[in-house]
């Protein structure tokens, strides 16, 4: 390649990248414009005399401090909930042997390939019959069920010898130590993985939770801020200012575990 | 040595509280969708029609309409997000660790980011009137775009919207994949004078099969229950021009109350994916052991 193309791609890679980070920029830069700034044409790229005024408005005329508080209670209670489940789960399939087991893994995988709205409308009327309507386990319980957990925890608990466990039968170890002492702690780096995976996927679990939670004071964020769209129409400074109070929180976490995503990725598909 | 008794008990115990959620919220609500897709079935009514709703739903307009805006929607994300993020991966993979995560973490903020929020600023950059994008073209001298009212490019910027979070996870994985090929290959290939492209073609390509099936099945199958960006954006409109089948089935059922025909578009929707899911279990077979 001459040295010219090879500048030419470069500037074609970077201005690509400028397309995907554009509208996050675009969103936290709005969110300090006044209207009458929002609205202007041309657009100023970076606010000159930028406000808090869309946050103001934001944190009194919504529940948006509510609805994050929710978020972050039904993400981390379907995560640490998850992970229990799917651990013992991983457990169970590869290091001990039970009647249907085969039959149960095979159901798993199955599963996994069908997509979950299929069962949106039985589980909606499920829901509803449990009374569960505008509670937080309804959009809790069936993350637990999530069958990429499941098998995650498998691929992932393959890898932990079995010499290991032999040897803590050997020195005496109760099942439950064997489980809790031995193999969680080498399973760890594996639950981290699914840990992120959970968390962001109930995080973004939309469309179940926009059916579940209509009742404004259990709203998660994001079905929330969706609420937001019509209530501060062509107030697009304040939509901004809710759509970054929702990115925020997620944005942290990745930040905070960046490699746990890149691991959940790349174990999740292919292997080698 | 343990006796039988005594292992199936252990065995049982660690699997016990899956087994329960996953029979009552996953296997159940597939079962019982089939079942409720011979019903008439809604508030005060539940009456058995057969394979009514079915026929029904392949002589309706608007859901073949759905069908064709969601295969639309599919053919224009899957090959323009697997194509791009496999070309910026080979690029960025000959660069230094420092710009290759930040492309990394550039394609995969947009999925970090929840749709709702991207769908929001969307919302507001494609405003005919106080939109960026209008602004954008008018200085190419391009007329104000209807870009959410006008039905001919409608499809067109719904579709732009879901690219941007198709391709941050196909580009770790092609990152990875292009990573794990040794670079010995490429260097016998050169000294039998291969050019670039003809290493491209005959190296890489082939050793990424399997990442690139992979991808595409998974990138099909999200792009195939597109919601999110239609709900925040279009409503469907105008004209039925963006309303996919998952969004159809979400009015039908939680809009109108026809639990019964929603549940058929449930089945019809999985059968549709399942087709392209089968291709991936063929593939998971192939190259990932249990």
């Amino acid at each position: 390649m001459t040295k010219g193309l090879k500048w030419a791609v470069d500037l074609v890679l970077y201005l690509c990248a400028l397309f995907f980070l554009f509208p996050i920029y675009w969103m936290i830069t709005g969110s300090f414009k006044s209207q009458s700034m929002a609205i202007r044409i041309p657009p100023e790229l970076f606010p000159s005399s930028p406000t808090t005024a869309n946050y103001t408005k934001l944190f009194a005329e919504s529940e948006v401090v509510r609805w994050l508080l929710n978020s972050v209670l039904i993400a981390g209670g379907a995560t640490l909930l998850t992970c229990a489940v799917a651990t013992m789960a991983g457990y169970a399939f590869t290091k001990h042997r039970f009647t249907g087991q085969a039959v149960l893994f095979g159901l798993v995988i199955v599963t996994m390939m069908i997509p979950r709205q299929l069962g949106l409308v039985p589980l909606f009327t499920l829901m509803r019959n449990l009374h569960l309507v505008n509670n937080s386990w309804s959009v809790i319980l069936p993350v637990l069920a999530l069958p990429f957990a499941a098998f995650l925890m498998k691929q992932f608990s393959q890898t932990v010898p079995n010499e290991l466990l032999e040897a803590g039968k050997i020195d005496g170890c109760s099942e439950l130590s064997l489980f809790a002492r031995l193999f969680v702690p080498v399973v760890k780096p594996g639950i981290g993985a699914l840990a992120i995976f959970v968390f962001s996927f109930t995080w973004n679990d939309y469309l179940w939770q926009l059916i579940m939670l209509s009742d404004e004071a259990k709203m998660t964020i994001n079905v929330g801020i969706s609420t937001l769209v019509s209530e501060f129409s062509a107030n697009y400074g304040a939509q901004m200012a809710a759509a970054t109070m929702g990115f925020i929180p997620i944005f942290v976490v990745f930040i905070a575990f960046q490699r746990y995503f890149v691991k959940g990725i790349t174990v999740g598909s292919v292997k080698g | 040595m343990a006796s039988r008794a005594y292992r199936e008990f252990w065995g049982f115990f660690f699997i016990l509280p899956f087994l329960l959620v996953f029979a009552a919220f996953e296997i159940y609500p597939f079962l019982d969708a089939i079942y409720l897709s011979l019903f008439d079935y809604g508030i005060g009514r539940k009456e058995w029609v057969g394979f009514g709703n079915y026929a029904h739903l392949l002589g309706d307009e608007v859901f073949l309409k759905s069908i064709r805006n969601t295969f639309l929607l599919v053919l224009g994300v899957v090959p323009l997000s697997v194509g791009f993020s496999l070309a910026t991966a080979s690029i960025v993979i000959h660069k230094s660790a420092a710009v290759a995560s930040f492309f990394r973490a550039s394609f995969y903020l947009p999925i970090v980011t929840s749709q709702v929020i991207l769908s929001i600023a969307w919302l507001w950059i494609y405003n005919p009137m106080t939109g960026v994008a209008n602004y954008g073209l008018s200085l190419l001298g391009i007329g104000p775009v209807m870009w959410l009212s006008d039905s001919s490019v409608t499809l067109i910027a719904v579709i732009l919207v879901v690219i941007t979070w198709c391709v941050g996870q196909p580009f770790i994985l092609y990152m990875a994949g292009l990573g794990g090929i040794p670079a010995s290959y490429g260097e016998a290939a050169s000294i039998d004078g291969a050019s670039p492209w003809r290493k491209f073609w005959s190296i890489t390509l082939p050793l990424l099969k399997p990442t690139t099936l992979y991808i595409v099945v998974t990138t099909t199958i999200g792009a195939f229950q597109t919601f999110v960006v239609i709900q925040l954006l279009t409503g469907g409109g105008p004209n039925y021009s963006t309303t996919t089948i998952m969004y159809l089935l979400y009015e039908t059922a939680f809009k109108y109350g026809n639990l019964g025909l929603a549940s058929a578009m449930g089945v019809l929707l999985a059968i549709l994916i399942s087709m392209f899911s089968l291709i991936q279990f063929k593939f998971f077979r192939s190259d990932v052991e249990y």
